[in-house]
């Protein structure tokens, strides 16, 4: 991303797509993602949501917190609605309008994943953007396919997740479109640009994954959300890069940490509940891994 | 037994039904209302030697569990509405194949995604056809957590027997409900194994070949014979065949094998009905306002019969044509537009006698509820 066309907090619009006193939980990291994402996109835009936290934080009628059109479509099918409004405006003129499917990890990675890779490999007109929570947070959390090894769920209860994370921004970025991104929700002005820069690049699939800390859900006080946000980036655990056209560059805090010393990601799993039965081999094994990982962005 | 006592929601019952069975894979998706089912196994199947998987949808949920039949185990999966609409497709591989399984829909207001935390009734007709093609089914139900246990248990028993899935059709009141439940001793329920084929290792084994019974005697796959699964029509060996001799005789094998046995499989209960001027049916968590509102008016001296159907499908017509043969009224309670009062009035002489008294708003039809509906039908008033 080019430096001098960053959004400060002073360039950012005023302009307020999501009402305030909605549905969330105190401490959503959603509420930041939605905020924001939906302050790059503007108000041409139309989303597609599946069954997810974010239907309960537009909230029941009459405190509903959307000021735009909003498809809230069956689980499996985020994707695909999306790909038919995007059919539809095409064909009926209204072509200049953002289609954007907004779901959660589950919604994406699992069970969406079908509709959303035959999007990808279609180069459906659509931004797809994934709010990471790293569970099934709506049902009561429950393990997903992006739940990192070792975490405590209701369904994996007794020694945590056995599986590592699926790299879901990897697989979307498999299928050659033209922009992949990740973001958090602890570097919101990050994620407005690169939204921004997703809505800007008309014509392909844009794919941007969001890591989410959920208060309930991990185990830690409302008031952290954006305390742990940034040391799952500043321990090298979660980057925020960017693939543009198969180009692949680090950003913001990541990018400035190559080369640099990173926080142990220990002090990351200390922050939170989830994390309560890893061991000191699988914390091991887990900075080993990132270690690893960094040492081929230095490379 | 006192320690055997507990205070469980239903969702829970229903696990300790499947475990009493002797249930020994579970895969599933969470989806509220039946999602306790799945935390519950996943902490207590493991400790038990089986096994418990989460899967990344309920399509692949049903597939899972198919295959774990196949080997060898008792499976279970649990589901509300749209997980139960993914399931669909494989839920007609499992009748076609003849693979025991049970289905556990906890169900809520649909349709799509409707209603998540609130009751509905409304999958009655969707368990029967929701599935393509003629085929029969079994579905049973519950209206208190002692049953739910009973009905699992029964679940598994018929599943077993038939070679068929088996669907459990709760609702979200008496899977969230919390309610006394006595865990029976092992032996007092009983639960029927699977019948295992006695033809040894490296002669040949037809899969599908009926015994004179119709019950078919499986073979674990992956164990002693090799044969073929498949979702298409077949012969004895399991493959395929659009023989029109073929494919007429699976087909009648199919429907036969549950509709000559309905009386092996309905459960029922019944009260006052010998005397009774008015038929109240009802079952799941209705049956609970309905039983108390008979009670409570048959006590004012109004000659009220109570008849809950704990089986649905195959549905017992004869024994509601028989139990209604001389009640003035017929009225039947469910949480639906009426599709039990449907049934009903095609099971029964002189249909006119049948009224529907529903709630459909997601919450649970209350005996008051009931009250005024009955003086309605009986011309009182409100």
């Amino acid at each position: 991303m080019d430096n001098d066309k960053k959004t400060t907090v002073l360039t950012l619009t005023d302009e307020e797509i999501v009402n305030p006193g909605n549905r969330a939980c105190s401490g959503c990291g959603l509420g930041i993602v939605y905020r924001t994402a939906l302050k790059a996109l503007g108000k041409d835009t139309v989303l597609a949501v599946p069954p997810s936290c974010l239907t309960v934080l537009q909230g029941l009628y009459p405190v509903a917190s959307t000021k735009l059109p909003c498809v809230n479509v069956t689980f499996a099918s985020t994707a695909a609605a999306a790909t038919g409004v995007r059919a539809a405006l095409r064909a009926t003129g209204r072509d200049h309008l953002n289609v954007v499917a907004f779901a959660g990890d589950g919604g994406t990675g699992d069970i969406g994943i079908q509709a959303l890779s035959g999007a990808c490999e279609r180069g459906e007109d659509i931004i797809y953007i994934c709010y990471d929570n790293e569970a099934y947070m709506n049902t009561g959390v429950q393990r997903s396919g992006t739940t990192p090894k070792g975490v405590m769920t209701t369904t994996t209860p007794i020694k945590g997740k056995l599986q590592h994370k699926k790299d879901v921004p990897s697989i979307i970025a498999a299928h050659g479109i033209d922009y992949v991104a990740t973001a958090s929700a602890a570097y919101p002005l990050d994620l407005y640009d690169k939204v921004k820069k997703a809505a800007s690049m008309k014509g392909g699939t844009r794919y941007i994954h969001v890591h989410t800390p959920c208060p309930s859900g991990w185990g830690f006080a409302p008031q952290y959300t954006v305390h742990i946000g940034k040391l799952g980036v500043t321990t090298g655990l979660f980057d925020l890069y960017e693939i543009v056209k198969g180009e692949f560059s680090l950003t913001g805090e990541s990018a400035k940490r190559v080369g640099k010393e990173r926080t142990p990601v220990e002090e990351y799993f200390k922050t939170q509940r989830r994390f309560r039965s890893l061991s000191q081999e699988l914390t091991d094994e887990m900075q080993g891994m990132i270690d690893a990982k960094w040492a081929n962005y230095t490379a | 037994m006192e320690e055997n006592l507990v205070f469980v929601q239903g969702n829970e019952a229903c696990v300790e039904g499947a475990l009493y069975a002797g249930m020994s894979f579970f895969a599933g998706y969470p989806i509220t209302p039946s999602t306790e089912i799945a935390e519950l196994l996943a902490r207590r199947l493991p400790g038990r030697g089986g096994r418990f998987i989460q899967m990344e949808d309920e399509i692949s949920s049903l597939c899972a569990i198919i295959g774990g039949s196949l080997t060898g185990n008792k499976v279970m999966t649990a589901t509300s509405g749209p997980g139960f609409s993914l399931m669909q497709e494989a839920l007609g591989f499992a009748v076609m194949a003849e693979i025991p399984c049970v289905i556990v829909n906890v169900q809520r207001g649909g349709p799509s995604t409707g209603n998540p935390t609130h009751v509905g009734q409304g999958d009655v007709n969707q368990a029967r056809w929701g599935t393509h093609g003629d085929h029969a089914i079994i579905t049973l139900t519950a209206s208190t957590h002692q049953d739910v246990l009973e009905m699992t248990v029964h679940a598994f028993n018929m599943a077993e027997t038939y070679r068929t899935p088996v669907i459990l059709l709760f609702d979200e009141v008496i899977g969230h409900m919390r309610e006394k439940l006595v865990i029976p001793e092992a032996g007092v329920l009983p639960v029927v194994d699977r019948l295992r084929t006695s033809v040894k290792r490296g002669v040949d084994y037809h899969p599908y070949l009926p015994r004179e019974d119709g019950r078919l005697p499986m073979s674990d796959f992956g164990g002693d014979h090799r044969y073929n699964v498949t979702g298409l029509y077949h012969d004895m060996w399991g493959f395929p065949s659009s023989n029109p001799k073929v494919v007429e005789s699976l087909l009648n094998h199919l429907v036969d094998k549950i509709e000559t046995n309905v009386h092996e499989i309905t459960r029922y209960k019944e009260l006052y009905l010998e005397d009774a001027e008015v038929i109240l049916i009802s079952f799941g968590s209705a049956a609970r306002s309905t039983l108390h509102t008979v009670e409570n008016r048959r006590r004012r001296g109004d000659r009220l019969g109570y008849l809950e159907l704990q089986s649905i499908w195959p549905f017992p017509v004869d024994l509601i044509r028989e139990k209604c043969r001389k009640a003035r009224r017929i009225v039947v309670v469910e949480m639906n537009k009426g599709q039990v009062t449907g049934l009903v009035k095609a099971a029964v002489e002189n249909p006119e006698r049948v009224f529907l008294a529903n709630r459909i708003d997601g919450e649970l039809i209350s005996p008051t509820n009931i009250k005024n509906i009955l003086r309605i039908i009986q011309g009182r008033g409100v």
